[in-house]
């Protein structure tokens, strides 16, 4: 009862959301039905479809988990992008440039790898609101930036595959690919398995109580006697690390090898996933698997509805947007409406 | 303040005598390499007064990309679609202030967690106009240089200064107007109340709520300029993703210049300058540094900065706080 | 011919209190009302509706006899009420200048015209004697300096009711007397000042009439020469719960708590303790009676080592106990009931059964090593929502659906719920109803029978007398005087209280 209530307000955001992107399509002379009808047909019925959907749910449902971690703390990583970045193009060298590793080692070392490089992104942010007061908003802000640059210096240099024209690595080596499992991909289970995982430590572990009292009240967390400092760096180093894995099973599993074009917006598409799911590591999952089967079927409304596939972008944006105004619970009278806030300006 | 000012004429000394000295050596180049300064600098400096008026009032603004992205979009369909540049300008200053006005209404009215109506306002911006984006369309032309009368023939500064689009002269009167307005004018006074300390505003009498919105429509327009200048003026076409982070550049340049016009203008021509030099020693094969660790810069001066001197260089004290008047 | 100013039948309910309950009042000119009262009893409030800063839900003010409009600001200073708020009302970057002139700017070209704003500021701190420096900024001040800005700020606009809320909270003893030589000033030239402090010197000093104010309502009125601080004292405190405690004698065994010269700072940064040597045996409870703000909340949480000791020591059984280190001060058995139940006791989001365990949720039984035992916590909040009375229909609600006694009792119960030595209990039954008074004294009272040395602060001295062994009094960040509760005199109490040499 508790959780549909709690579904109530992204189910609607949804509703509406596809309700005003089919009112768009109409403008644009396209008929919405039939686009909406390719998108879900392509996206979730057959196996192909089905395959090519939760693979692509994979690192949003992470990147999700990333931000919802973050956000059960009380902090707002924005940067899951850059360390979801960090995470794809270190896992992706730990993929090529290790050869005649045998499959066992070499596909956790290259996923353990990006893990590393996505924590040691957030702890960056971690340790300066820690210590220095600086805001994770701005300080992920700018990291974003630093680290889209050096990915796009070094896959256009040093680690640039030789012979290409465009910025890319090398393809990574046969044994570093993550497989498929029943003709799904293998990472699409372990997103399943760690949202599962990260649930059940927020709901039974101290750790998990410590992030939480943390993330929604600060004086009660330091007066009980937990660490605020120590709970801020742990927290940044866990959705960092996650955020790396995300770009991890993105290289290994989805792509083959690192190439900059390919990663833009999925930790953006996480901030979302996150809010959309109210920072429930559960709720990541159906967000995510609707949103990756939108990313992976949206070129086919194009070919059976003549609708640019960029409408996905304008749908998940009007979801992010219903989802957290406070206009649902007004229109619905809703009482559930408890909004974390997760920011407080600059300040503190 | 009497500090600052020397300090700033100290500095403004020594650039004259870096350029002096690099313009006996090669006054062609050195004159090339400041207009491109201006060049790369320009845009991000006014895109900065976005967030400064935003913040400088009391609404936290990470949203400037999404403004600036949205401002050119409508600037450059308007503008292809009409044959006519005027419109186009009208259009992406009407598009820069529907963005910002969204942004009060989530966090002023709706006051809604700041950081997360701004991200809304980029999101939705990337998704509105990569949705409507439609390929084949052209300006009738760019905004044509003006080469003022007399001053352009001033060796060194005519060029540099004074042989450029409108909006170019525009933006940079606007900016100085800007920190004439903020410092010496009631509005900026009550403006910067309203940031730092709204309920004494409220107190005097201030409508808090009024001038937010005010402000973030000014500060819409001012990502509208930056918008047409891009599109119009500088490149003359747009594209999906067209921003390219210089609103979160604008972001770092806003930081760096800790919330005041002129410091932000002087951020932005620093690491404009930074550009075009390394570009010009790049021209002539001097060294290579890779063009991303130049646009690297400012992102991660912005966090040394903030890293050094926390609690030295202060945003607005009242800036992301949503103001509640009824408080016991 | 009717008074200045004219309230009656006033009364504001916030939600959970009635914070203004029927007043009725009056000021004269060239008449300086002092309204009397502790923190809490409504006295900011009513003077945020005159200044029309909040709207009352019932009543009538009427300045020179026509009503004001409720929450029109500008209307009410334009009929020449002035006021200095409690927080000041000034931006701190801005200079001295600026903030006087806010809101009413001299102007020239259409911009601000700094030199007329500098030459009204002089003009102004020239006629009311104040002297300012009009280009200063306002954070580099001291706070006695920036208070004089906000009177100037008032006195703008040819104020003639002047409303100062806590004005000397913040002041050094000789700022507090310039303020006091204003004030005298000001309402010689006819000015109706009303004067908000729980300071009974000040009242006694300047006030033609004090009006008390307690828990919302009117308790009584005096001119200060038919009554001397100690009446006041009583009647600010006053009697209006007195609860019989029943408690056997207390038998005292050996010094647990030692506090050794204790000094910290306030928010400030400014000595708020200065130099406390305090010791709490087992089994005996130590009331701290004293006007609030003189330094017990600063106390208080260096004790609980969540505010920096800048020296001095805190002992529990002999041990010193880590500096900054909540953690490390509860294992060394120290408990907390905390002021600020809101900001520091609960966790509002919480269920009640989480925050019964919030002190030791990651210790046995509540937690197997990593793994939270979570029907140990259920089980442990079914007993103590039993045990301490807290009224709700489930211990897995949410804190935030309690009223304040029931938040409260949580609180308490588990506070007292750890194994205890050393209990620390600041202001244990601020805005809780009397059923939940009673029981919670009665609850500090057995702890303190098992054992447990405890050391109470309260704002009530009613609540210490009845409750503590010994009393001791604290005022102007030190001990005065350490004496026995029984048969311990209220007025030579009250009078130590108000910083008079007994």
């Amino acid at each position: 009862m508790k959780t549909l209530k709690g579904a109530a307000t992204p189910l609607i955001a949804i509703i509406i959301a596809f309700t005003v992107g089919g009112l768009l399509m109409f403008i644009q002379g396209a008929n919405p039905l039939t686009a909406y009808q390719s998108l879900f047909y392509n996206a979730f019925t057959t196996s192909d479809g089905i395959a090519k959907s939760l693979g692509k749910a994979t690192p949003l449902m992470i990147s999700g988990l990333a931000v919802t971690v973050g956000i059960r703390a009380g902090l707002f990583n924005i940067g899951a992008q850059g360390q979801l970045i960090a995470g794809a193009l270190a896992s992706a060298w730990a993929g090529y440039r290790f050869t005649d590793l045998p499959f066992i080692i070499h596909l956790p070392l290259a996923l353990l790898i990006g893990i590393l490089f996505g924590s040691l992104v957030g702890a960056i942010a971690g340790l300066l609101k820690a210590y220095r007061g600086v805001h994770e908003v701005i300080t992920t802000i700018m990291l974003n930036s630093i680290v889209l640059q050096l990915a796009e210096y070094l896959s256009n240099g040093p680690l640039k595959e030789e012979g290409s024209i465009i910025a890319r690595t090398p393809a990574i080596e046969e044994s570093a690919v993550i497989p498929d499992l029943f003709g799904l991909p293998l990472g699409f289970f372990l997103g399943i398995a760690l949202a599962a995982i990260v649930w059940w430590i927020f709901k039974n572990t101290t750790t998990g109580f410590s992030f939480e009292t943390v993330g929604r009240n600060k004086s009660a967390a330091w007066y009980s006697g937990i660490s605020v400092k120590k709970i801020t760096v742990a927290a940044m180093l866990v959705s960092g690390g996650l955020a790396g894995l995300g770009g991890a099973i993105e290289s290994l599993g989805v792509i083959g090898r690192f190439e900059p074009a390919f990663n833009a917006g999925l930790g953006f598409d996480g901030i979302t996933i996150a809010l959309l799911a109210r920072a429930n590591p559960l709720g990541v999952i159906p967000g995510a698997i609707l949103f990756g089967g939108m990313r992976g079927a949206g070129p086919n409304m194009q070919f059976d509805a003549g609708v640019s596939p960029d409408i996905v972008d304008l749908i998940l944006a009007l979801v992010l947007f219903f989802v957290t105004a406070p206009l649902i619970a007004r229109w619905f009278k809703l009482r559930n409406t408890e909004q974390r806030s997760v920011t407080s300006g600059w300040g503190n | 303040m009497r500090k600052l000012t020397s300090k700033s004429s100290l500095l403004t000394y020594i650039v004259i005598i870096i350029i002096a000295f690099f313009y006996s050596r090669d006054s062609l180049v050195t004159t090339s390499v400041a207009g491109s300064a201006l060049l790369f600098g320009l845009p991000l400096a006014m895109a900065a007064m976005v967030g400064i008026l935003s913040e400088r009032t009391g609404v936290v603004n990470i949203g400037i990309e999404g403004t600036l992205l949205f401002s050119a979009f409508l600037g450059f369909f308007i503008g292809a679609l009409s044959k006519n540049l005027i419109f186009g300008i009208l259009g992406a200053l009407i598009g820069g202030m529907m963005m910002t006005l969204l942004l009060a209404l989530l966090a002023v009215n709706w006051k809604m967690d700041q950081i997360i109506a701004g991200t809304i306002i980029n999101i939705l911006a990337a998704g509105l106009t990569s949705f409507f984006y439609k390929q084949g369309y052209a300006l009738p032309s760019i905004l044509p240089r003006w080469e003022v009368p007399f001053l352009s023939k001033i060796p060194f500064i005519g060029p540099v200064f004074f042989t450029h689009g409108p909006l170019t002269y525009i933006g940079l009167i606007l900016i100085i107007a800007l920190w004439v307005g903020l410092f010496h004018t009631v509005w900026g006074l009550r403006s910067r109340a309203v940031g730092e300390h709204p309920s004494s505003a409220d107190s005097a009498g201030v409508s808090v709520v009024r001038l937010r919105y005010i402000n973030l429509a000014i500060a819409g327009a001012f990502g509208g300029l930056t918008g047409a200048y891009l599109t119009l003026e500088l490149v003359g076409s747009f594209d999906r993703g067209f921003s390219a982070g210089k609103g979160f550049t604008a972001l770092a340049l806003m930081i760096f210049g800790r919330w005041n016009p002129i410091g932000a203008l002087g951020a932005a021509i620093f690491f404009g300058t930074a550009q075009a030099v390394a570009n010009q020693l790049m021209i002539t094969g001097v060294v290579n540094i890779p063009q991303p660790f130049i646009n690297m810069l400012p992102y991660i001066l912005t966090i040394v900065v903030l890293a050094i001197s926390a609690g030295k260089v202060r945003p607005p004290a009242a800036a992301g706080a949503p103001y509640e008047k009824e408080k016991s | 011919m009717s008074a200045l100013l004219e309230i009656s039948n006033l009364t504001k309910a916030f939600p959970g209190v009635v914070a203004n309950n029927n007043i009725s009042l009056h000021v004269n000119a060239g008449e300086i009302l002092g309204l009397l009262g502790e923190n809490g009893a409504g006295k900011s409030t009513l003077v945020k509706a005159v200044f029309g800063l909040l709207t009352p839900d019932t009543g009538v003010i009427l300045i020179d006899g026509q009503a004001i409009e409720y929450g029109d600001t500008l209307g009410v200073i334009s009929r020449g009420v002035g006021m200095v708020h409690q927080h000041f009302q000034l931006v701190p970057v801005m200079t001295v200048a600026e903030n006087i002139v806010l809101g009413d700017e001299p102007k020239k070209f259409g911009l601000i015209d700094r030199k007329s704003a500098k030459a009204e500021v002089l003009r102004l701190s020239e006629k009311y004697g104040l002297e300012v420096d009009p280009d200063a900024r306002i954070e580099d001040l001291p706070v006695g300096m920036q208070q004089r800005v906000e009177i100037l700020k008032a006195l703008r606009k040819d104020v003639r009711l002047l409303i100062l809320d806590e004005p000397t909270a913040v002041l050094t003893p000789q700022e507090t007397d310039e303020l006091l030589d204003v004030m005298k000033n000001l309402a010689s030239q006819g000015v109706g000042i009303i004067l908000i402090t729980h300071k009974l010197r000040e009242v006694m000093a300047v006030a033609d009439r004090v009006v008390v104010l307690r828990n919302g309502n009117v308790v009584g009125s005096a001119s200060p020469r038919d009554t001397d601080e100690a009446g006041l004292a009583q009647m600010m405190v006053g009697r209006s719960v007195v609860l019989e405690v029943l408690k056997s004698k207390a038998k005292p065994k050996d010094v647990v708590l030692s506090i050794r010269s204790l000094e910290v700072l306030d928010d400030r940064k400014m000595p708020a303790v200065k130099g406390i040597d305090l010791e709490v045996r087992s089994g005996e409870i130590l009331g701290i009676a004293g006007v609030e703000g003189n330094g017990q909340r600063e106390l208080v949480e260096a004790i609980a080592g969540m505010r920096n000791r800048v020296g001095g020591q805190v002992l529990v059984d002999g041990k010193p106990t880590k500096n900054l280190h909540p953690r490390s001060v509860r294992s060394a058995g120290i408990s907390h009931i905390p002021e600020d139940r809101e900001k520091h006791g609960l966790v509002a989001t919480y269920s009640i059964a989480d925050n019964l365990v919030l002190n030791q949720f990651n210790q046995p039984p509540f937690a197997k090593g990593w793994i939270r035992d979570l029907e140990k916590v259920d089980e442990i909040a079914k007993e103590l929502v039993e045990k301490f009375d807290v009224r709700t229909p489930s211990y897995a609600n949410l804190a935030n659906s309690l009223s304040g006694g029931n938040k409260q009792k949580v609180v308490v119960a588990r506070e007292l719920s750890q194994t205890l030595q050393v209990l620390i209990a600041a202001q244990p039954t601020r805005g809780v109803d009397v059923g939940s008074i009673e029981f919670i004294h009665n609850q500090l009272i057995s702890a303190r029978d098992n054992g447990a040395a405890v050391l109470l602060v309260s704002a009530e001295l009613d609540e210490i007398l009845s409750l503590s062994d010994r009393v001791a009094v604290i005022y102007g960040g030190k001990i005065v005087a350490i004496i026995d509760a029984e048969g311990a005199d209220r007025n030579y109490i009250g009078r130590l209280m108000a910083g008079l040499k007994a």
